[in-house]
């Protein structure tokens, strides 16, 4: 199994539509056939979408009494071998957080869409921020790697959704699409194309299920019903499941494992985009709905002869530090927009430890509009 | 012991961590027994265990698929793979403060949906594992290590709670009974939905010593003393049913069930 090209389960063409649907037919296309969900907004619409294609694929949804059981069921579910996931916002996203970290210590491959409104607590639920993304790496007990993806787009929400399913399946480990309301919600043109790549969950019947000879590697996933006797469980095990709770060497073999499982193959998960880079003497470095504003910023104030640039991330977790650290040698400043107050610049900050890293936050329930990325980036020049 | 039992098992991982005298042991046997007595297929079998003593009684011991999930979700996880493959039969081992406390919404969702599995609950009226704190099943006046004065709050009649939310085969057994308490597993299992077996079990480490039982057999003698068929309780007066165990069947609703599938 592994990668394999698919024809798209969508006819290809082009598409008008919502950010959030976006993303549950990109989910559906990379070959989510199970969602549990729990109404939130601005997260809503991808239930709704998946409820209305579903039947067509021979997908199975419930919709659960909390975000507690979305997730746990999502983790049954993928346990069966399905791919599976849940949509939700930033109250939701909280409840979530054990079963999170449950997922990434059974290494239970599932996708979890974020559609980040402001916050903290209930916020302000139709208006934009993205004040989850430390919480997305950091929100459950212990320590561990996540993936997390950004979108800008109602295009790159699906294709986000199955990069995200092909990460988390060939990684087997959560992955976040930290979306947001702007993002969610807009309506714009969606390219669908003909075929795709998705990746098939390995399987190697007799293999330990939960450990590799590499310090590395990703076990091979039986399902439950495949006559393996599996042992799943949350407490520290062996490769075959079995509880160690008192081992403290197999803790650490594990949980190194499942950090280095994804850290050592950053690269193949890093995606960024560089506009403007390579004469840039201020570099903007932007994610998710603001970068589009960013992007509008540079544009103008190349027209007026500035060197500027934009590093957008499309990939939060792992953090793409590599990129920004040798950016960081070639350019003197960096300014971080966000719509929150201050998370992904103290990575850029740890990251570029030379470079001068300027914060411009905005925690509004607005988008960042050009104009006031415009006025930050002349402060900077002059 | 009847040697089919052995191919329902994991003989390598015994002893269990049980403690001496624990009532979930009984529970455990009684699993093991109704299974291999139905002849149940292992393949198509899969046990969810949730957090806290009872959580031993499945996990690692019975030979079948086992996922061991957090504290107060198995119902959660269970009806997520039930949806997922409804060729497989599921049996979640869990205990009161799991299944009716942390997880009580789970519960009486899970029931009201009417989901195609079995939960058995361990019932010992109190957090074995955490040092014998107060459940929400823990009777009125008994002592724990946080109601040094004893128990002043009500506790939950699992059985009421879970009908009424409308699970469709629930009943009561005992550790004390063990006959009855693997005919009535194997009621459960062969029922088609949600079904319930509250198992009243004793935790002689933080119960039984502070509430005055000397021995884990002095607690199975209260049990059987103390518990009344249902058939029997309703001939008594209230007074009479006072501090009473009702055992026995209190539904077993005919064949409605769902399984959450929109795609037929």
């Amino acid at each position: 199994m592994g990668y394999r090209r698919i024809k798209s389960s969508l006819d290809p063409g082009h598409y008008f539509m919502q950010g959030d649907e976006a993303l549950a037919e990109g989910a559906i296309s990379a070959g989510c056939r199970f969602f549990a969900g729990y109404p939130i907004t601005p997260a809503s619409e991808i239930m709704n979408r998946i409820v209305q294609r579903f039947p067509q694929v021979q997908g199975k949804f419930i919709q659960m009494e909390d975000e507690l059981s979305s997730i746990a069921a999502v983790i049954g579910a993928a346990w069966t071998g399905m791919k599976a996931m849940t949509a939700t916002s930033g109250p939701g996203f909280s409840l979530m957080m054990e079963n999170i970290g449950y997922a990434v210590a059974t290494e239970t491959p599932c996708v979890i869409a974020d559609i980040q409104r402001v916050g903290p607590a209930t916020g302000q639920a139709t208006r934009v921020g993205s004040g989850d993304i430390m919480q997305a790496k950091w929100g459950s007990h212990g320590d561990y790697q996540i993936i997390a993806l950004s979108p800008w787009s109602v295009q790159e929400m699906y294709d986000a959704a199955v990069r995200a399913f092909n990460l988390s399946e060939r990684f087997r480990v959560p992955v976040i699409i930290l979306g947001d309301a702007a993002v969610g919600h807009i309506w714009e043109t969606l390219e669908v194309p003909a075929d795709l790549t998705v990746f098939e969950r390995e399987k190697k019947p007799g293999a330990p299920p939960f450990g590799t000879p590499e310090e590395d590697g990703v076990p091979p996933m039986p399902s439950l019903g495949d006559g393996e006797n599996l042992i799943i469980s949350g407490s520290t095990h062996d490769g075959f499941g079995y509880k160690k709770n008192e081992d403290g060497a197999v803790n650490e073999r594990l949980v190194n494992r499942l950090s280095q499982k994804i850290l050592r193959h950053a690269e193949e998960i890093w995606e960024v985009e560089a506009h403007d880079l390579d004469d840039s003497e201020v570099v903007i470095i932007a994610y998710g709905f603001v970068a589009r504003s960013a992007l509008r910023a540079v544009h103008e104030l190349r027209q007026e002869g500035k060197k500027v640039g934009l590093l957008r991330l499309k990939t939060l977790w792992p953090f793409p530090e590599k990129t920004i650290r040798d950016l960081s040698g070639r350019c003197g400043t960096f300014l971080v927009p966000e719509m929150n107050l201050g998370q992904v610049v103290r990575e850029v900050q740890r990251v570029a430890r030379s470079a001068r890293v300027e914060s411009l936050n905005q925690i509004d329930g607005e988008p960042i509009y050009p104009q006031k990325i415009i006025r930050a980036m002349k402060g900077l020049l002059s | 012991m009847n040697k089919k039992y052995f191919s329902y098992m994991r003989p390598e991982r015994y002893p269990h961590r049980l403690c001496p005298g624990c009532g979930h042991g009984i529970v455990q046997g009684a699993v093991i027994r109704a299974l291999s007595e139905m002849e149940t297929p292992l393949k198509e079998l899969v046990l969810v265990a949730g957090i806290g003593c009872a959580g031993n009684i499945t996990n690692m011991y019975i030979k079948a698929d086992t996922i061991h999930v957090t504290h107060g979700r198995p119902l959660a996880f269970a009806t997520g793979i039930k949806i997922a493959n409804p060729q497989l039969n599921l049996l979640v081992i869990s205990g009161d403060g799991d299944l009716a406390s942390i997880g009580g919404n789970h519960l009486i969702h899970s029931a009201r949906r009417n989901v195609d599995l079995t939960v058995v609950c361990a019932n010992n009226g109190l957090y074995g594992t955490t040092g014998g704190q107060l459940a929400a099943t823990t009777p009125l006046g008994a002592i724990t290590s946080t109601t040094p004065q004893g128990n002043q709050e009500p506790p939950f009649d699992l059985c009421h709670l879970v009908a009424g939310a409308g699970g469709s085969y629930v009943a009561r057994s005992s550790v004390a009974h063990p006959v009855h308490l693997i005919k009535t597993i194997k009621r459960a299992f062969s029922h088609k939905g949600f079904s319930f077996v509250d198992v009243i079990s004793i935790c002689p480490v933080q119960y039984g010593r502070r509430n005055h039982f000397r021995t884990p057999g002095e607690m199975i003698q209260w049990l059987r003393k103390n518990t009344i068929p249902k058939e029997k309780a309703r001939t008594l007066s209230r007074e009479e049913r006072q501090g009473k165990i009702i055992m026995g069947e209190f539904c077993t609703e005919g064949d409605r069930t769902w399984t959450g599938d929109l795609s037929t």
